[in-house]
């Protein structure tokens, strides 16, 4: 224990080795790689209960699943993939590399990052377990609507505590990165100098500060109206369940761009690395960022588009939603300029990028029409949605993540993956998540419902094809881990610059990137 | 193991932060199991709240004697002082959710519950309610028999504005204890942090006094419908931070009568102190829209 030791700060005097290392560990390369761990691990957990979700609808009728086990199975899906998968990962990132790319010795607070990560395991131990009470775990859908999770069994209580610990911990990891980037930069980084990875993730962490609280508010008026006979969301006593909605909106949205500014951030570290170009629009992207997180906050209600709004809120929310595309339609001019003119090559990070540009674009597209107030009438609530979500998050954020970690995996650990089986991975990947996703805009427009485990049959070629797809996705993540553990094992030495024309002090320091960098601060020039 | 004197403190790796987690976890679990009648669940409670005690005292003892050992420069300081703001801002934020709540029943909900026809045609709405289902609202501080038929709300002028007055006043003087600690008057320091903690704990008593005359006379309670559940999670959250900040400011006073803290160099004195002026900030919130209106 590091604690009166802790004053006469010896030189890694009485570390602990192995496991306790871990555990222990205040070093902010350590506590990425747990995060990235943790976030790799969590995302084949979810990824096998989707494939649950895909078997049962491979088919009409009911063949694999009871209805209940399937509610449960979307429910958690979509709790393990957000909460333990995207936004553990992100961070993951922002431990790795905001330190290194603003010339800090560490994160701002450092025991305080620690317990960051060390809350996660066992909110996700707490969330899991549930699914084994009596009952079964959560099926109300990640949205935890009143009344319905009012109902639910206690397994709900252990999704609510397991909410408020992700939220402890996703509430300390945003201060410390907010305070990292203010306090911690080296002399002459000014902000304006940033990499735009750790602008978006200034962004991304104050978003975070605001809206985990409102999450934390709303399931705890779950809470007391499931126990403590309050009546926030019961009509009888005055409550509303549609407040409810209101309140986790207000987070859910900004959530979304949680999940989705940091990638942006990654693909734009990568996209000027390969096309041997700055990134071009610096200055707009920042304000782009800005605005939408400052949009984030006036648009939540096009969730609740049919709840029954008045039409001056209808009409509201229809706007300012369609407002977003604007920033959002400056970023992806700014990365296809990027590359224009640019000497292109196309190594596996370079084309993740492309791809989450391109398929990013799509889900932009599909959530346009969603906002269409008349329009989202007909599509709540359906595929269409599903189709929306899995471009901006999986084609979205889990691809970036992953053209990022081909990106750094050189840094981090020394040593070149391993190229052929990167593009492999990237093929069989992108060509699946199509195979998976595209159809469902389809279901969604001839009206197949979300969230139920049995169709019509006029449905079935497109479920067919889908569930396909999906096999073939989870299936070739597994190359993708196999990568990642060779990459780690050993492999071609990397150069300190590792890419061609790579921008940013990451690449000032050796590879693999020693246990402490920038001790005294780099010089900026 | 930032080493050279001067540079950014990075500390040693620590335990505490595991220990935090198992006491967290440790105490959730036990309050789940407590809510669905599980018998273990009262103990695990005491026992998870225990570990999270434990890691409290540890984990801020050493921060403690790394500052009094002088290992923070002023960077380290400046990094605590942020976090601590956007600590704080982050609670702003989860009052937001309940206030938000307030507003939108008051409203919205309410006002259309009693538009329609469908479900409650003789409901009123109005303000206070506790729902077409609930009791009847009587004139504040007004005695009831029935509590099932009816409640009582507690009026502004009464213990209420006292209270206000009492935590503005504690916002007063814990500023003057600044200025006496700033000048290195210490005798002042104490003095002025001891009414502070005073004044916060007599409001703490008062809010206990009209929380069981409401429970035991007004026939208002958490089940109170809306307003019921907005007034006591407004005013018990609350209590609660006014708690957690009284709990911080005499830390901080018993390190002041040992001696800690400089004229230049007093974080820990400084965060309580903004901590008490947000708990007093979301009270001024609360007496206007809880109790005035
Ligand atoms: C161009 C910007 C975007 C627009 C205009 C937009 C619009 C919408 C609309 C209107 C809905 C509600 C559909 C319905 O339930 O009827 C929706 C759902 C959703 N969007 Fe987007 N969206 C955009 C970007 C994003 C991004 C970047 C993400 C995440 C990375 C995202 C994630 C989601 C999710 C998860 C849902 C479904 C939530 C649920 O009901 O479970 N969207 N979007
Ligand atoms: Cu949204």
């Amino acid at each position: 224990m590091a604690t009166a030791e802790a004053a006469h700060h010896d030189e890694h005097h009485g570390h602990p080795t192995g496991i306790l290392r871990w555990i222990t560990t205040t070093n902010h390369k350590d506590i990425g790689t747990l995060y990235l761990c943790f976030s790799l691990t969590m995302f084949l957990v979810g990824g096998l209960m989707a494939l649950v979700i895909r078997a049962e609808l491979f088919q009409p009728g009911l063949q694999v699943v009871d209805p209940h086990f399937f509610n449960q199975m979307t429910t958690m899906h979509a709790l393990v993939m957000i909460f333990g998968a995207v936004m553990p990962g992100f961070v993951g990132f922002a431990n790795w590399m905001i330190p290194m790319m603003i010339g800090a010795p560490d994160m701002a607070l450092p025991r305080l990052n620690n317990w960051s990560f060390w809350i996660l395991p066992f909110a996700f131990t707490m969330l899991l377990a549930s699914l084994f009470t009596a009952g079964g775990g959560p099926a109300s859908g990640w949205t935890l609507y009143a009344p319905l999770s009012i109902q639910g069994g206690m397994s709900v209580d252990m999704t609510i505590f397991a909410i408020h610990m992700m939220g402890v911990s996703s509430i300390l990891g945003a201060i410390n990165v907010i305070v990292t980037i203010f306090n911690m930069r080296a002399p002459g980084m000014a902000l304006m100098k940033l990499p735009l990875f750790v602008w978006t993730w200034l962004i991304t962490a104050f978003l975070l500060i605001a809206v985990m609280p409102v999450l934390a508010g709303a399931v705890t008026m779950l809470l007391t109206d499931r126990h403590f006979d309050t009546a926030f969301f019961n009509p009888a006593g005055g409550g509303d369940p549609v407040m409810f909605q209101h309140i986790f909106w207000f987070f859910g949205h900004p959530e979304v761009y949680i999940l989705i500014l940091p990638a942006f951030g990654i693909i734009s570290e990568i996209i000027p690395t390969f096309s041997r170009k700055p990134l071009f629009g610096y200055t707009t992207m920042v304000l782009a960022t800005a605005g939408i997180a400052f949009l984030s906050f006036i648009v939540w209600a096009h969730h609740m588009f049919t709840v029954g709004m008045p039409l001056a809120g209808e009409l509201f929310f229809m706007y300012s939603t369609m407002l977003i595309a604007v920033p959002t339609g400056v970023k992806v001019f700014n990365w296809v300029s990027t590359m224009w003119r640019g000497s292109l090559t196309f190594e596996t990070p370079m084309l993740f990028a492309l791809a989450v540009v391109f398929l990013f674009t799509i889900g932009g597209f599909s959530g346009l029409m969603l906002a269409i107030t008349p329009a989202d009438f007909q599509y709540h609530d359906t595929y269409f949605v599903v189709a929306h979500f899995h471009y901006v998050l999986f084609s979205g954020s889990v691809m970036a993540m992953m053209g990022g970690a081909y990106y750094w995996l050189p840094k981090w650990t020394g040593h070149m993956y391993d190229e052929r089986l990167g593009k492999i991975h990237f093929w069989t990947n992108t060509i699946f998540f199509n195979i998976t996703f595209f159809p469902q805009h389809f279901l969604g427009l001839a009206g197949m419902p979300r969230r139920i485990p049995d169709y019509a049959l006029q449905f079935t070629e497109f479920n067919v094809i889908s569930s396909m797809g999906a096999f073939g996705l989870g299936l070739s993540q597994l190359i993708f881990v196999y990568v990642v553990i060779k990459c780690v094992r050993g492999g071609k030495k990397a150069s300190d610059k590792v890419w061609d024309q790579p921008r940013g002090l990451e690449w000032t320091v050796p590879s693999p990137a020693p246990h402490h960098t920038f001790d005294t601060p780099p010089k900026i020039a | 193991m930032s080493s050279a004197p001067g540079s950014y403190y990075v500390p040693n790796p620590s335990a505490w932060p595991i220990i935090g987690s198992i006491g967290l976890f440790t105490l959730l679990l036990g309050f789940m199991l407590f809510l669905n009648e599980g018998a273990a669940g009262t103990w695990l409670m005491i026992v998870g709240a225990g570990i999270v005690a434990l890691m409290m005292f540890g984990w801020f003892g050493t921060v403690i004697s790394e500052s009094e050992g002088g290992l923070y420069n002023d960077h380290v300081d400046m990094s605590f002082r942020m976090s601590m703001l956007w600590f704080i801002f982050s609670e702003v934020m989860f009052f937001a959710a309940f206030f938000g709540a307030l507003f939108y029943t008051r409203t919205l909900a309410v006002p259309w519950l009693a538009d329609t026809d469908l479900l409650w045609p003789n409901y009123e709405g109005g303000w206070p309610t506790a729902g077409p289902k609930g009791p009847l609202p009587i004139d504040a501080d007004t005695a009831v028999s029935d509590p099932a038929a009816q409640f009582s709300t507690i009026g502004p002028w009464g213990i209420p504005v006292l209270n206000t007055f009492l935590l503005l006043a504690s916002s007063v003087t814990v500023t003057i204890a600044h200025h006496a600690l700033k000048h290195n008057a210490r005798g002042n320091l104490i003095l002025w942090l001891g009414v502070t903690l005073v004044l916060g704990f007599v409001f703490l008593y008062f809010q206990a006094v009209e929380y069981s005359h409401a429970y035991g006379e007004l026939g208002l309670t958490l089940g109170t419908g809306v307003y019921g559940a907005t007034f006591f999670m407004l005013t018990g959250f609350h209590g609660l931070h006014v708690t957690i900040g009284a709990i911080m400011l005499t830390v901080v006073w018993l390190r002041c009568l040992r001696g800690h803290f400089k004229p230049e160099n007093h974080f820990a004195f400084e965060a309580s102190a903004w901590y008490w002026h947000f708990v007093d900030t979301v009270w001024v919130g609360l007496f206007v829209f809880v109790y005035v209106f």
